[in-house]
């Protein structure tokens, strides 16, 4: 597998802060990607770096082989949740129409192959019906689904999506999140979610990249979710909790010292440590091929 | 007015000698061609939140064109060079924050409406006439000199060049500059290119309906068009009708209003484009008023915010 997103060594400092520190990862086609932290956990100028919008202090970014300079209409990107104006005179099929070539000057004349283009893309997302509509009129969850058609149009490598399970509520998050995976399997791309949460990304998952405090662990799921990697991630003891097949990420009692300690016996991501930690991982693990997980009390709509 | 002319019917609607008239062709030619610039690019203005800074460009017109009349230069020179200068000042200042670009356009609308205040107090001591005053502020679509007709059009031709080149990326970027950005649109351009086409824009409205009133023709037929139709080229077709309509039967009822008390005046143009701007704006809420009515009445299986044709 040769990687389609590469990053290498990333450091970003904003008027002297450090906001990125050493950030590594590469994902590949067909995989869905979950980037997980908190806010101010660097994840948004990650993807600022990704897009070009954000310049490096130190490292590299290499888009399908490419610098991220040259890298075309090769990455597709749906902005954090936000509502497009009521008003805007434009369908949902001519906001996907404009993510053919929108970046383009000049007019786009309209054709028979443009149209059918978009068609496929309005039904590969579920939008058909509502694909005559006023854009701004649609729901939150239909807006999304017509911006990651609007992405995907243009037949891009990687797609990346800002939070896009902020504000949907659970069941609709499910649906998003499954059809991204069905989207990175069946058209060979790379998929790339930021969330606060990690459990409606694991049943889907292929690998994940934990931020904190600028700084990043990325793996497979097992590899990256383990109270050692974490622990050392966040600089501070903290255990990973299965729970009916969800991960509970939560600070330890140990202190500094023990966090030492800790690492002293670690020889990093390995797969023979933490008997306790692999039986909560076998739980997550063992909920990826199955249902998603639902937590109980919120039925879908 | 003559017993043969009153008993046509067409007679009652244009007053003698409309059609022989060559200030009223001038009139109609140029109000059309201002209209459909406006039309086209006030479609934008509005979907960008833009309207300030229209509004902005008519003050600063109003300095720009006061400041050509104290030089002796025509009106229309004097709205686009101080609009250009307008565009520029403000494009400076405007920081890169979602506020800035408000913050830098009332600095310099400001600075505009106090040189407009000093230039305007100067043609008025100089002439000893309010004439200008009025020229300038509610226009005179009437006063327009047929050597003026070729600068119209090339501007306006400039207007619609401008808007055509960076369509694609201009609409993406007022849908969302972050998506624009992604793609890699340099969006502070765009908007640069765009903010060029919207000074020289409201120059021309200017000088038909006056600097004042010029944000109306911009802003009016474009918010009326934006509720009739969900396409932006149809909603740039139907803004640019609605100006033309406005500017042509007001260009009629104010020839024909020389009939009209107090007598022997025309009524300025200004006021019947405004009105019937306004009159156009209220009527087009009509149909999604009358949709609404019809649905709260009968409720249809799909959910009503998939709206219906447009």
């Amino acid at each position: 597998m040769s990687a389609l997103l590469s990053v290498h060594g990333v450091d970003v400092r904003i008027s002297g802060r450090k906001i990125l520190d050493g950030v590594s990862f590469e994902i590949g086609p067909g995989e869905l990607t979950g980037l997980i932290g908190s806010n101010g956990a660097g994840k948004t100028t990650l993807f600022r770096v990704v897009l070009g919008l954000q310049a490096l202090s130190a490292g590299s970014v290499r888009i399908d082989g490419r610098p991220r300079s040259r890298r075309g209409a090769a990455v597709g990107y749906v902005p954090q949740k936000f509502l497009l104006d009521p008003d805007l005179p434009m369908r949902a099929r001519d906001l996907v129409d404009l993510g053919l070539d929108g970046h383009r000057l000049g007019i786009a004349w309209p054709s028979r192959k443009r149209r059918a283009r978009v068609e496929e893309m309005l039904d590969a997302v579920d939008a058909l019906r509502f694909a005559e509509a006023r854009v701004g009129s649609l729901s939150g969850g239909e807006q999304q689904r017509v911006l990651i058609a609007h992405a995907l149009v243009g037949q891009p490598r990687l797609l990346l999506l800002d939070e896009p399970l902020a504000n949907l509520d659970i069941s609709r998050g499910e649906e998003v999140v499954s059809l991204l995976a069905r989207i990175a399997r069946e058209q060979s791309i790379a998929v790339l979610i930021s969330a606060h949460e990690i459990n409606p990304l694991l049943p889907v998952m292929d690998r994940v990249i934990y931020m904190a405090d600028g700084r990043a662990a990325s793996g497979r799921t097992d590899e990256v979710v383990r109270a050692d990697v974490l622990s050392r991630l966040y600089g501070h003891h903290v255990d990973v909790l299965n729970v009916h097949g969800r991960v509970l990420v939560v600070a330890g009692a140990g202190s500094e010292s023990d966090l030492a300690g800790h690492e002293a016996v670690l020889p990093g991501p390995g797969h023979e440590h933490g008997a306790a930690l692999e039986v909560g991982l076998d739980g997550v693990l063992g909920a990826a091929g199955e249902q998603p997980p639902r937590p109980e009390g919120k039925a879908p709509r | 007015m003559s017993l043969d002319q009153s008993r046509a019917p067409a007679a009652l609607i244009f007053a003698s000698g409309f059609f022989g008239n060559e200030a009223v062709h001038v009139a109609l030619g140029v109000g059309a061609a201002v209209a459909i610039v406006a039309g086209v690019v006030g479609v934008f203005t509005v979907i960008r939140g833009q309207s300030f800074a229209g509004e902005a460009f008519g003050d600063i017109g109003t300095a720009g064109g006061s400041g050509a009349f104290l030089l002796g230069i025509g009106p229309l020179l004097g709205f686009v060079i101080g609009n250009v200068i307008g565009a520029g000042a403000m494009e400076l200042i405007g920081v890169q924050r979602p506020r800035g670009r408000d913050l830098a356009t009332g600095i310099v609308l400001g600075a505009a409406i106090g040189l407009g205040a000093l230039f305007l107090y100067l043609t008025v001591i100089s002439q000893s006439t309010s004439g200008a005053a009025q020229t300038i502020l509610f226009g005179s679509v009437f006063e327009i000199s047929s050597s003026t007709v070729p600068l119209v059009i090339l501007i306006g031709a400039a207007c619609l060049a401008i808007v055509a080149t960076i369509y694609r990326p201009l609409l993406l970027s007022s849908v969302s500059a972050e998506i624009a950005a992604a793609r890699g649109v340099p969006v502070r351009a765009i908007g640069a290119l765009y903010l060029l086409a919207l000074a020289l824009t409201v120059a021309l409205a200017a000088i038909t309906i006056g600097t004042i009133l010029s944000t109306a023709l911009l802003v009016g037929p474009a918010a009326a068009a934006l509720r009739l139709t969900k396409s932006t080229p149809r909603a740039m077709l139907y803004a640019a009708g609605i100006g033309v309509a406005a500017l042509w039967i007001g260009v009629v009822l104010a020839y024909d209003s020389d009939h009209w008390p107090p007598g022997g005046r025309l009524w300025p143009v200004s006021f019947f484009v405004v009105a019937i701007v306004f009159c156009a704006y209220v009527l087009s809420g009509l149909p999604v008023a009358i949709r609404e009515r019809r649905e709260r009445r009968a409720p249809a299986q799909e959910p009503a915010r998939l709206g219906a044709e447009g």
